[in-house]
């Protein structure tokens, strides 16, 4: 059989479900942040296949700005973990409940 | 060269790169999200960044290469080095196992059948006709980015910059 | 028209008086009362002034469109004619007297220039009803009256009794207005104009047009005179509105505002019929007589004027009633003189005894205050009809009308009210300024400065002379189209045309005045409650009609008030709003429960969230 576009957007599903059941499920938030990554990169391979089978370029093009926005995103995130880290010395999503009155 | 070109272009190779690719990233996802040996977010990490590279074999086989390159150069480099940078840096004990509550896995798999839900209704609507034809050529995507996208591109440099700014600030010791 | 425009500058000199003394003056007693004094003076000028240009005969009306709702078209206009012209003359002329009189008397009041702006937001509403062409503005106008005569009975609201006075005239008038909103709703319903000249043009080109419910119409509107005239049986207020400073009592409880329900019915005449009018007869003739016996046994000075101020209040409205109009105004007019007289000399009494009102403390005052002497008497003798003083004229004038309506009953009340007017009025005029000093006070009492006994003696000159200088004609022209004018010698032997009712009246004054003073001069104590017994003691409580209706309307009223409460309090506070508060409150409990603080169960209704959007989006 050959490869087609539902193959590479299977693959993409399967990632996206399986970050978002790590961003569910564990309780490690630098865990939970690189879950956050692979539905990001599932979105990318989305649209890099999109971009393939549509004959359209725009596609990569958002790719790249997700590429940028996701390494922002990520700086950002990971100085407020350690930020929040410093502060009470845990990473468990299960400590941070202090939105809850 | 010739020779390995219609190789790569040739059908069957093709397509048994496509499910080596994709297995294996599916697999070290799986071992990202859910290491039966290990529970510290090191293994996670180097987990995702073969994840992150075999992506970018798919990437290749969709004739992404400029994006197969950013993928490896930004997402295995940098930010990979930034999250073991941190890791190191908060001196994270290895998390115990815990049990799975019940409200977390029924949670994830509704979550899950959901997007399970949608994937199948989209997919049927999708209907192709044209063979893929594109050529993800560098110098096409570097032409398109700096006419037709030039507003957007200088907004994420600016958007950059903010990140940089917060995060410094966000890391000093104390604001004063 | 000649001076189109003067009538207006009339109208609204008080009203810039009111806003200049409240923003700028109120500091200074003297320049304030000075602008209201001249704001009113002003216009009694400007009101000569117009009538000399025009003539009495004039009519016309001057307007400018005010409001356009859908069909209704309401003009801000002035209507001037022979009655609204006399009208002003009373208003401008009685109140630029009384203004002076109040410069006097109010002079160590601290508040005297809010006293002041008070009386010219008065003037200006009164003029406002003299002037309506409509009812809409007349109604206006008419609670404005009703507001300037709250606040002034309530002038001295450091008295509780004055504010309850005041709250009392208020409410009462209410009453009465509510009536009067109806009537003037259902006269625009029936007739679809509010305009006076078009409905009485409408109503002549077909008279069966309000129908059936002409009567119903006619005796609505006579409600708002009912309030404001302090016809029964809402006359309660009146004698209680005594309280605020004795010029009010003068210039609003005697001389013109509670004129106004007079004048009101004069000038919507037109629209009542036989049916209704017969009943506005028999109201104001029963009113006269209840309130002449009141009268008699009253003690306080200033009562005993309230009363007798009724009681020609219920002669107007009789007189009314029995379809004429122009007896009713010219004994509106004289009455709006000597009973003004009567009052302010009353207050110059009041003065001169150090606020003593209670007539038993008084005596001998002849010999004190020959200047108020003077003019009480002739005010005493204009009240009673004694001839040629002007309410010999008006007296003669209503019960020459009630026979000739061949309305003998109604005869008959007018001159027993007249022999009991006679009796009281020499009853309260021989115990003040005859006999013995019976108090301290009067023996020191003092005569009071000129600024108060010059409009006395204006008010004198007027109240003598009122009745034979032609006021008849002027109304005459207005209601009768052929009427001719006569000459002030014919003006003065009017009543000797009709003998008859010249003679019972006059009877009825000797009467009266026989049995005052046989009863009373020299009297140290009132010698009528051992006479008359039980019926003295009704006089005196006024036929208990405050107990009645405390014991009836005030109970049932509070008793309504107390279930509204009780709605209020279980029904729509309890349960209603409890039930609202308490479902929200119990919401608000229940979904804080998904507020678990848990990123992870943010992050699961976040999926949920647009899962939802996104099956929305795609297409079910």
């Amino acid at each position: 059989m050959h490869v087609s576009l539902h193959h590479y957007l299977f693959v993409s599903f399967m990632l996206f479900s399986l970050g978002l059941l790590g961003v569910i499920m564990r309780r490690n938030l630098l865990v939970i942040y690189m879950s956050l990554e692979l539905m990001l990169n599932a979105a990318n391979l989305a649209l890099v296949s999109f971009s393939r089978f549509n004959n359209k370029l725009d596609g990569q093009v958002l790719v790249f700005f997700i590429i940028t926005v996701a390494a922002a995103e990520v700086a950002v995130g990971l100085a407020l973990i350690v930020a929040l880290f410093r502060k009470r010395q845990s990473a468990h999503v299960e400590d941070l409940t202090s939105m809850k009155l | 060269m010739e020779a390995i070109n219609n190789l790569i272009s040739g059908g069957v190779v093709q397509d048994i790169m496509f499910y080596v690719f994709a297995a294996l990233t599916l697999l070290c996802a799986i071992l990202v999200v859910a290491n039966p040996f290990s529970r510290s977010p090191v293994t996670s990490a180097m987990f995702l960044v073969l994840t992150i590279i075999s992506m970018s074999g798919l990437f290749l086989l969709l004739h992404a290469f400029f994006l197969a390159a950013v993928q490896i150069l930004v997402y295995a480099g940098a930010v990979m080095v930034l999250f073991l940078f941190v890791i190191m840096l908060l001196d994270l004990k290895e998390e115990q196992r815990r049990k799975i509550k019940f409200f977390g896995l029924a949670a994830g798999l509704v979550s899950v059948s959901i997007v399970a839900g949608i994937f199948i209704k989209s997919l049927a609507s999708i209907k192709l006709t044209a063979e893929p034809a594109l050529e993800g050529e560098t110098y096409v995507l570097g032409k398109l980015l700096f006419t037709q996208y030039t507003l957007p591109f200088e907004i994420i440099s600016i958007l950059l910059l903010v990140a940089m700014v917060g995060v410094i600030l966000l890391s000093k010791k104390k604001l004063e | 028209m000649k001076y189109e425009n003067l009538p207006w500058l009339i109208l609204f000199l008080p009203l810039l008086s009111v806003a200049v003394i409240t923003l700028f003056t109120l500091r200074s007693k003297t320049v304030s009362s000075l602008i209201s004094i001249g704001a009113v003076v002003t216009g009694f000028v400007m009101t000569l002034l117009f009538i000399n240009a025009n003539g009495f005969q004039f009519s016309g009306e001057t307007s400018a469109n005010w409001l356009s709702i859908g069909g209704l078209q309401i003009d801000f206009g002035l209507k001037l004619d022979a009655l609204s012209m006399m009208m002003l003359l009373v208003v401008t002329g009685v109140g630029g007297a009384i203004h002076i009189y109040s410069f006097g008397y109010m002079h160590d009041d601290e508040s005297m220039a809010r006293f002041f702006a008070f009386l010219s937001l008065f003037t200006f509403s009164m003029l406002g009803i003299v002037l309506a062409n409509n009812f809409l503005m007349m109604f206006i106008f008419w609670e404005l009256v009703g507001v300037s005569s709250y606040l002034l009975i309530g002038f001295w609201f450091e008295k509780p009794s004055a504010g309850d006075a005041a709250k009392k005239a208020f409410v009462t008038n209410r009453l009465g207005d509510f009536g009067f909103l109806f009537g003037i709703l259902m006269v625009w319903g029936l007739l679809g104009s509010l305009s006076f000249s078009a409905l009485q043009t409408t109503l002549a080109a077909n008279p069966a047009l309000l129908g059936a419910s002409a009567t119903l119409a006619g005796l609505l509107i006579f409600c708002g005179a009912m309030g404001k005239s302090a016809q029964f049986p809402l006359h309660v207020w009146l004698p209680d509105a005594m309280e605020g400073p004795t010029p009010v009592s003068a210039l609003i409880h005697a001389a013109t505002m509670v004129a106004a329900g007079v004048y009101m019915l004069c000038r919507t005449l037109f629209l009542f019929n036989s049916e209704s009018l017969h009943l506005i007869s028999y109201i104001g003739g029963f009113t006269a007589l209840l309130a002449a016996l009141m009268a008699v046994q009253q003690n306080d000075i200033k009562r005993i004027i309230a009363y007798s101020t009724l009681s020609q209040l219920g002669y107007m409205v009789m007189t009314v009633g029995l379809n004429g109009p122009t007896p009713a105004m010219f004994h509106l007019t004289t009455h709006a003189f000597f009973k003004a007289l009567l009052f302010l000399s009353a207050g110059s009494v009041i003065v001169g005894m150090h606020h003593e009102q209670d007539i038993w403390q008084m005596g001998n005052l002849r010999k004190k205050m020959p200047i108020t002497f003077l003019t009480f008497t002739i005010g005493t003798l204009a009240l009673c009809g004694v001839p040629p003083f002007s309410g010999f004229y008006s007296k003669d004038a209503i019960l020459t009308q009630a026979l000739a309506q061949k309305s003998y009953l109604l005869f008959g009340v007018g001159v027993f009210v007249a022999a009991l007017t006679t009796f009281y009025t020499f009853r309260l005029f021989f115990i003040v300024f005859f006999g013995k000093e019976k108090s301290k006070a009067a023996s020191h009492a003092h005569e009071s400065p000129l600024v108060m006994t010059l409009p006395l003696i204006a008010l004198a000159v007027f109240s003598f002379a009122g009745g034979f200088i032609g006021i008849t004609n002027n109304y005459g022209s207005q209601f009768v189209n052929h009427h001719e004018a006569l000459s002030m010698a014919q003006q003065f032997t009017e009543p000797f045309n009709n003998l008859f009712p010249m003679a019972c009246g006059l009877g009825a004054v000797a009467v009266g005045l026989f049995l005052a003073y046989s009863l009373y001069n020299n009297a140290a104590a009132d010698p009528l409650p051992t006479k008359l017994g039980g019926l003295a003691t009704l006089m005196k409580n006024k036929f208990y009609f405050d107990e009645f209706y405390e014991a009836t309307f005030i109970r049932a009223h509070d008793f309504l008030a107390a279930v509204a409460d009780w709605l209020d309090r279980w029904i729509l506070e309890g349960a209603i709003i409890g039930a609202i508060r308490g479902g929200t409150d119990l919401s608000g409990r229940a979904l804080r429960l998904a507020q678990t603080g848990n990123l992870q169960t943010y992050a699961f209704l976040f999926v949920l969230g647009v899962a939802l959007l996104l099956y929305f989006v795609l297409g079910k």
